[in-house]
């Protein structure tokens, strides 16, 4: 998929899960809605692209997508 | 059943306290306040009457329901004159029955005795009433003055105004103000002169009426009569099913001659709508049985072929062939459906049924994408519940109501009017909208806040007047206490108190004076039962769940949640939104909201369907186009949804179609979609199947077939033989099987099924064991999630922004008489009200540019160019523009765009910035849209001079 469109809504996500103070919440709250949310295509793909480097992700978006668990190759 | 209804003469009284009297010998027992004409209906004794009628106050002027009381002199209107303890009434006696003949007499000697022809012909309050006083002669004549020759008003589309046969009874002057709230009619002149006028004595059509057939119900003669009726008569028999429009769900009895309907008539017992309608539900359905209903099965090869006309069977073997050809080469994930909003509860859980089962992927999903899916998150997140948590009747008990981002007196005009009856008796009112809604400034009804921000700052709002109320200690710390997670609300309260979200703080980005803000917070804080009702103004924005969350937060901040009068209550838009959502049309959800990552949840499911199911979630609809466009998402079944014309940025969703191998459409006309559909399935109207839908208020309503199928088919056996072609078995025999499924496996839905329906005419979800007759109220005790959830709504401002090229932000919304894409309404006569979308600028927005009245402008965004005629207004405020999308060739959402909430990825519909210049001619996307239009449409009646 057009991965600027991926990376937008990564990083929209992460504008709303920044406000939290605790930044671990954050990075949780991200990976945790990206995971419930998102089919594993797109995971496998900003998964990629942040590993590419990902410079247009947002800090805290990167973290998140970095941490996210594995997609099954099956799914 | 029958068409004639008990009309028990005057409303219904709540007390608690009893009266016990005696009428006619008989000992009567009914609540304190009840009329005796009441009291005696309910007694099974009929009070001649002309001026009442039960879903009016009593007015007491037709002196044909006049009693005898002992103990009191003369003869007292019974609908007037309150039961008392002990009291003695007679109904009849010689005397009583003279004076109601002499009173029959007057009415009749100024009223046409053509009854054999007339319309009303059987079902006349004037000519039952006649015969029951015994009325034999006119001594008086019709020699003397009289009205026989006024002048018909045939102006309105859907009923005639026809003064000769007026008996000045005031029932329609009195339905248009109590139950309407319009205020449209009044009686013109005194004495003899007196007679029913529209407005300043205009037509109907040229008065403010709004034509929701209020009056027309009320009226009991051929004053005010339907059309339909004069056209074919009175009907035989009746139905009770329920209306396929907006999300109030209201209650209609079909009345029919044989398999045509005659007329919709709003059901008393509705407990939606307790009898209201509005001029979509009541008279708008004639799209039903127009001329564009495709009832033949078609296929073809390209979208560029004629449409080729097969069998059900052919048509249904292509589908599926196409279907697994596509997963047979490009993988399980490159097939999708998306169920329907306008389709039943046991339609819609068929198709995301069929997704997951017999394609074996989660993509499915439904336009509640595109409209409350942030009310799904966000309710979900900090109550524990996608849904509202009242019944519509709560409002009754509403102290202050606050409409943010919705307009009900047109997207929800029969809880609107309900809303407005509330607000006559007292109740305060705060409005949150760019626009000036009708709601601010209405006969009898004036907004005491009217918080005018600039779209796309809501949630700087929520978080202002959140803010007021803790930090002027207008909080309910008992309530937050007992049932909110604290560690979760000391985060929030820090982070609301903060000064940056105090509203002198945020004034200059919402544009509202902050002490409106803080005067607005008090008022809802401080004033009894606060009741938050909102829509699409609120949950289609990048923020859109943030403010829906922020609206909890505010609920629960002032414990207005957990009993009547308060709560948060989104307006939905179309019939079966919240059935659609529940019926599991989300890619990450299994029926009753169930995460499909839920192992034990996707096991109840696996066994009871006999398949494995995918445990990942799946595309929603923007990720489907989105996969179109790269080539991993090949094939679609839509089922009743038009994409193309409601979704945001119209290019990119036709490149998106375009690029699909197959495309199926099953839906009753050719909508914009299908233009670019492979194979279509006709589908059947509300009228033409049985099923359920489910309103706003979680309310389930029956929906029953009153026509057979134009096509043959109801939808939800299409959608069967489709499963059935693909490899997996569905044998439904009729839809209440499907709920019976339904039931076993959705916690919520447990104790539905269509015999518990029909005894009690609608149940409101959950229904289960604990509430076997459904949960009007939800959240008492505790909430579904246990202890509530704050959530930190930071405003982040929407990247959509205004610049030197695109200075303007435009809206977008609906009005009264069109419904959502128009494939409806537009087949109508509703479209003498609305006939194209309209551009509304400012006057100093409009004077810089030199736009006039009427003239066309092109509308341009980053995404596209349209162009409309302007209508100069001060609704909207400078800088802003506003239209509806009830038109495909006005391309509204050609100039949308495709940013959406960070949460759900409902498009941020609501701003857009755009410039508006004055042009000549349309615009290059609506010239190549007319070329396709009229392609496709040559292309059907290719089909037809095949003999089809």
């Amino acid at each position: 998929m057009e991965i600027e469109r991926l990376v937008k809504m990564v990083n929209d996500i992460a504008r709303f899960f920044e406000a939290d103070p605790d930044h671990a919440e954050a990075v949780k709250g991200i990976v945790g809605h990206i995971t419930r949310f998102w089919d594993p295509r797109m995971r496998r793909e900003i998964v990629a692209h942040a590993k590419a480097g990902g410079g247009d992700l947002s800090a805290l978006a990167r973290e998140a997508v970095l941490n996210l668990p594995p997609v099954s190759a099956a799914a | 059943m029958g068409i004639r209804y008990i009309d028990l003469g005057t409303p219904a009284r709540r007390s608690e306290r009893e009266v016990t009297l005696e009428i006619d010998g008989m000992s009567v027992t009914v609540a304190e306040g009840t009329s005796i004409m009441r009291a005696a209906a309910e007694a099974g004794v009929s009070i001649p009457k002309l001026c009442a009628t039960d879903s009016l106050e009593p007015f007491g002027s037709c002196r044909l329901c006049l009693v005898e009381i002992e103990g009191r002199k003369g003869y007292p209107a019974s609908c007037t004159t309150p039961v008392a303890e002990g009291m003695v009434v007679r109904t009849q006696s010689g005397q009583l029955a003279k004076v109601r003949r002499n009173v029959m007499e007057l009415y009749i000697s100024d009223h046409p005795l053509d009854c054999l022809t007339c319309a009303a012909n059987g079902n006349c309050e004037l000519q039952d009433m006649a015969g029951v006083v015994g009325l034999r002669e006119v001594r008086y004549g019709y020699e003397g003055e009289n009205h026989l020759k006024a002048e018909k008003d045939t102006s309105n589309p859907y009923f005639t105004f026809d003064p000769a046969k007026c008996i000045v009874c005031s029932r329609c002057v009195r339905a248009c103000e109590e139950t309407q709230g319009t205020f449209a009619l009044t009686i013109d002149g005194r004495g003899f002169a007196s007679m029913v006028s529209p407005g300043q004595k205009e037509d109907f059509m040229d008065s403010e009426c709004v034509s929701c057939g209020a009056c027309v119900q009320a009226c009991p003669t051929a004053t005010l009569m339907e059309k339909s009726v004069i056209e074919k008569g009175q009907a035989e028999h009746s139905v009770v099913t329920t209306c396929a429009y907006c999300g109030v769900g209201c209650s209609f009895r079909a009345e029919m001659q044989g398999n045509d309907v005659v007329r919709m008539v709003p059901n008393k017992d509705g407990h939606a709508n307790h009898g209201h309608s509005c001029v979509k539900g009541r008279f708008a359905i004639g799209y039903a049985t127009h001329k564009d209903r495709i009832t033949t099965p078609m296929i073809r090869k390209s979208i560029r072929d004629p449409w080729q006309h097969v069998s059900w069977d052919e048509a249904i073997a292509h589908a599926a062939s196409e279907f697994k050809r596509i997963q047979a080469k490009y993988g399980r994930g490159s097939v999708g459906g998306i169920t329907s909003s306008r389709c039943t509860n046991e339609e819609t859980y068929l198709v995301q049924k069929l997704v997951r089962a017999a394609f074996g992927n989660n993509n499915v999903d439904t336009c509640a994408r595109v409209c409350h899916s942030p009310t799904g998150y966000g309710l979900k997140a900090t109550l524990g519940e996608s849904a509202g948590t009242q019944t519509f009747d709560s409002v009754e008990k509403a102290d202050v109501i606050v409409v943010i981002g919705a307009n009900p007196t047109d997207g929800h005009p029969v809880f609107g009017s309900r809303m407005k009856r509330r607000l006559r008796e007292g109740a305060k009112l705060i409005v949150v909208d760019p626009r000036t809604i009708d709601l601010v400034r209405s006969p009898h009804v004036q907004a005491d806040y009217h918080l005018k921000l600039r779209p796309g700052t809501n949630v700087a709002i929520v978080n202002a007047l959140a803010h007021v109320i803790m930090t002027e200690g207008l909080w309910n710390k008992s309530f937050v206490d007992a049932r909110c997670e604290e560690p979760a609300f000391v985060k929030w309260r820090a982070f609301i108190s903060d000064a940056s979200n105090s509203p002198e703080a945020l004034e200059s980005i919402t544009g509202v004076p902050a002490d409106a803000v803080r005067g607005a917070a008090r008022l809802y804080a401080t004033s009894g039962n606060g009741a938050i009702y909102y829509g699409l103004g609120v949950t289609e924005h990048s923020q859109g769940s943030t403010m829906v969350m922020g609206i909890a937060n505010l609920a629960m901040v002032t414990g207005n949640i957990g009993r009547e009068g308060v709560g948060v209550n989104p307006l939905r838009g179309q019939n079966n939104v919240q059935g659609a959502c529940d019926m599991g049309s989300f890619p990450h959800e299994l029926p009753g909201y169930r995460h499909i990552s839920d192992s034990i949840a996707r096991a109840e499911f696996e066994h009871a369907w006999g398949v494995r199911l995918e445990p990942e979630p799946g595309l929603r609809i923007p990720n489907m186009l989105d996969a179109a466009l790269d080539g991993s998402f090949r094939g679609i079944y839509i089922e009743g949804e038009d994409i193309a014309q409601s979704d945001p940025d119209t290019q990119h969703v036709t490149a998106a179609l375009e690029a699909m191998e197959c495309v199926v459409v099953q839906d009753i006309f050719l909508n914009e979609t299908a233009k670019f559909a492979h194979v279509f399935l006709p589908g059947s109207s509300f009228l033409e199947k049985n099923g359920t839908f489910t309103n706003a208020e979680r309310r389930i309503s029956p929906v029953r077939k009153v026509m057979p199928p134009l096509a043959g088919k109801e939808d939800w056996e299409v959608t069967q033989m489709l499963a059935n072609a693909l490899g997996y078995p569905m044998n439904y025999g009729h839809p209440s099987e499907i709920m019976d499924e339904i039931a076993s496996l959705t916690p919520t839905f447990k104790g539905v099924n269509y015999a518990k329906l029909d005894r009690l005419g609608s149940i409101q979800w959950p229904c289960n064991d604990k509430t076997p007759e459904g949960t009007p109220t939800m959240h008492i005790d505790e909430f579904v999630r246990g202890k509530g959830h704050f959530v930190i709504t930071r405003y982040v401002p929407t990247e959509e922004r205004t610049t030197r090229q695109y200075p303007l932000i435009l809206t977008t919304g609906r009005i009264l008489s069109q419904y959502n894409v128009g494939a409806q309404t537009r087949r109508t006569a509703n479209v003498m009200w609305h006939e194209e979308d309209r551009l509304e600028i400012h006057p100093s927005d409009a004077e810089l540019r030199g736009i006039r009245e009427g003239e066309w402008v092109g509308v341009r965004s980053r995404a596209g160019e349209t162009v409309l005629r302007a209508v100069i207004t001060e609704r909207v405020q400078p800088g802003v523009v506003y239209t509806t999308f009830h038109f495909p060739e006005s391309g509204a959402n050609v100039i949308t765009t495709d940013n959406s909430d960070w949460a759900t990825n409902c498009p941020e519909f609501k701003v857009t910035a755009v410039q508006v210049e004055p042009v000549t001619q349309p615009s290059e996307w609506q010239k190549r849209f007319r070329e396709f239009s009229e392609e496709q449409i040559a292309l059907l009646a290719a089909r037809e001079a095949q003999g089809a």
